[in-house]
């Protein structure tokens, strides 16, 4: 792979007494969708929050377009042009959807095609823009933090399980909502336990498992090897969805 | 235009914007509809409390940061005019430079303190706060050759501002328009420009981030914001309007000493402002400060006249003997939290 955009070479990250990356290897190439696989407590939201420098690397080393970011601080390392869009729907629940968009525009104003595209994307956005987002139901908060990571082009997304605790019909929705993002110029990195939409959205695939990367390749590989996927991830019983 | 002078913040029930009409109006009015030296003199404590705890609401309500150093700030501010009329005498440069003086003062000094502990969890913060307002409450009591100590300082303001100053010979609706008017709309007119200035505040872009980070502030880092510098931003800001509200008292009551500025009480009495008014919504600060203020000034008057009214009855005078109105003042905050724990402009938002 030539010039990736994001690599962790060796990454270890504890928190309070408890190692959780036990040295992680990680290449995100230019463009498509990085899905980051495991079971649970394998390291996979850990490997992202170290990426956003919510967590300090206790040592190795993270590289973003070449340049070093670990232990950047994290608005740093956002005005760097990474967003993160946390598991549980990270919005701002006092706020207003409208505001939790605007919080995102750095520039100030937003850029009235992207705006309309992502309502598009997401209609609730536009339905409930003056709504706090608190009131949302959990689908749409999901929504409402994707969309809020989008509102300005950014090089790399990390998405940590988008499809969480949702409904089907909103799984499918989130889908092809992500898979028509993955068509711009945008990277995303994502971390995700539903098998089917992991394997619709994925380019590349990395695995993990305590701590560590035990398996990169590609995704059409993996998803048409049905051993493959038993000795990687286990009795995981969401892969198999 | 009014739209534009609430910065597009509007009360959003109609019983609230009512509220707060009568109060500005009667503010706005108050030497001519209540004439006497008591009335104004509440007036006047009532707009300078309104900015205070308006202040405070940034800091609280609108950051969730806890601290217990307003009355620090407001009493530097009061300092500041306090010492500098002393030492340059009663003119009007001598009030600019305590003014300047003491915002400057305030605003370093938060700066300090925020950097240094805004990072710790919030409830160390609140500590740290506590320990630097009562250092600087002994320091000032100790410090008496140049503070007064504990007697504080008396002082005399320009003429202009006092009731020895005429400004006109006749009177409007039987009242004098003298010095005491004037300082009383300096005052007022001050509180206004501070109160729309904070309204005007939490409504910018920098409001709704401070409202994020109250929110929660890993999730605003993660989107770019340097969450220090925004609560520490907030916490000077909020310092150096407190420091006006001081330089605004101190103008008004020509005396400054520990008990009108920095005591521990005042401290409680501006949390329990902007709890029963409602946090987070400035237009509390100006119910729970007219309120509260109202409630402590008239309150012994009022259940004085109950007492008299009451006298045939048994047992019912002796609970509203004037002697007890500490204790219902405290059972009206216990009712009143408990009837609207968003404050009074919650309340009556969830209605309108």
């Amino acid at each position: 792979m030539a010039d990736p955009l994001l690599t962790l070479s060796g990454v270890h990250t504890h928190i309070g007494p408890y190692h959780i990356l036990q040295g992680v290897d990680l290449v995100v190439p230019r463009g498509g969708v990085s899905v980051l696989l495991g079971r649970n407590g394998a390291g996979k939201s850990t490997t992202l929050r170290t990426i956003m420098g919510l967590l300090k690397p206790s040592r190795g080393e993270i590289r973003f377009d070449g340049r070093l970011i670990g232990g950047t601080p994290t608005p740093a390392i956002s005005r760097a042009g990474i967003a993160y869009v946390p598991e549980n729907m990270g919005v701002f629940s006092d706020l207003t959807v409208g505001e939790n968009m605007q919080l995102a525009a750095t520039q100030g104003a937003f850029d009235a095609t992207r705006l309309s595209w992502i309502k598009a994307l997401f209609p609730p956005i536009a339905t409930f823009w003056e709504k706090p987002a608190g009131t949302l139901s959990g689908g749409q908060k999901q929504m409402l933090a994707v969309a809020r990571a989008i509102i300005e082009p950014r090089r790399l997304i990390l998405i940590d399980e988008p499809s969480k605790g949702l409904a089907p019909a909103i799984v499918t929705a989130m889908t092809r909502a992500l898979g028509e993002l993955k068509e711009t110029d945008t990277t995303i990195l994502l971390v995700e336990q539903n098998f089917a939409m992991a394997s619709a959205l994925g380019d590349t695939v990395s695995v993990m498992d305590d701590g560590r990367v035990v398996h990169a390749g590609d995704m059409a590989e993996l998803s048409g090897d049905a051993g493959m996927q038993e000795r990687l991830m286990g009795l995981s019983l969401e892969v198999h969805q | 235009m009014i739209d534009r002078l609430l910065s597009g913040d509007r009360p959003n029930s109609r019983p609230l914007a009512l509220v707060l009409i009568v109060i500005a109006l009667a503010l706005a009015f108050a030497p001519f509809l209540f004439p006497g030296t008591k009335s104004l003199d509440t007036a006047a404590r009532i707009c300078i409390f309104i900015v205070l705890v308006a202040s405070y609401d940034l800091l609280l309500g609108y950051t969730g940061i806890v601290s217990f150093a307003h009355t620090m700030f407001f009493g530097i501010g009061a300092y500041g005019v306090a010492l500098s009329l002393s030492a340059l005498g009663a003119s009007f440069t001598a009030i600019l430079v305590g003014v300047l003086g003491g915002t400057a003062v305030a605003g370093a000094l938060a700066l300090a303190i925020g950097l240094f502990s805004l990072r710790v969890k919030a409830i160390f913060f609140a500590m740290v706060t506590l320990a630097v307002a009562s250092a600087f409450a002994v320091l000032v009591s100790q410090l008496s050759t140049i503070t007064g100590g504990e007697d504080g300082l008396t002082y005399r303001i320009p003429r202009v501002l006092t009731p020895a100053f005429k400004l006109l010979d006749m009177r409007i609706l039987d009242v004098r328009i003298d010095g005491r008017l004037l300082a009383y709309y300096l005052v007022f007119v001050s509180a206004l420009v501070l109160f729309l200035g904070l309204l005007r505040i939490v409504n910018s872009p920098f409001g709704r981030t401070l409202k994020a980070v109250r929110d929660n502030a890993f999730r605003a880092e993660a989107i770019g914001y340097r969450v220090i510098w925004y609560r520490t931003a907030a916490t000077v800001l909020s310092a150096c309007v407190a420091a006006l509200a001081g330089a605004l008292l101190a103008i008004w009551i020509r005396y400054t000493g520990p008990a009108t500025t920095l005591s521990m009480e005042i401290m409680i009495d501006i949390l329990l402002m902007v709890v029963i008014g409602g946090m987070g919504t400035m237009y509390g600060a100006m119910i729970g400060a007219t309120l509260f203020i109202l409630a402590q000034t008239y309150l012994q008057s009022l259940m004085g006249a109950a007492e008299h009214a009451t006298g045939m009855l048994p047992l019912i005078p002796d609970l509203v003997a004037p002697e007890r109105w500490l204790m219902w003042l405290g059972v009206l905050f216990i009712v009143s939290v408990y009837f609207f724990p968003d404050g009074v402009v919650g309340r009556l938002r969830s209605r309108g």
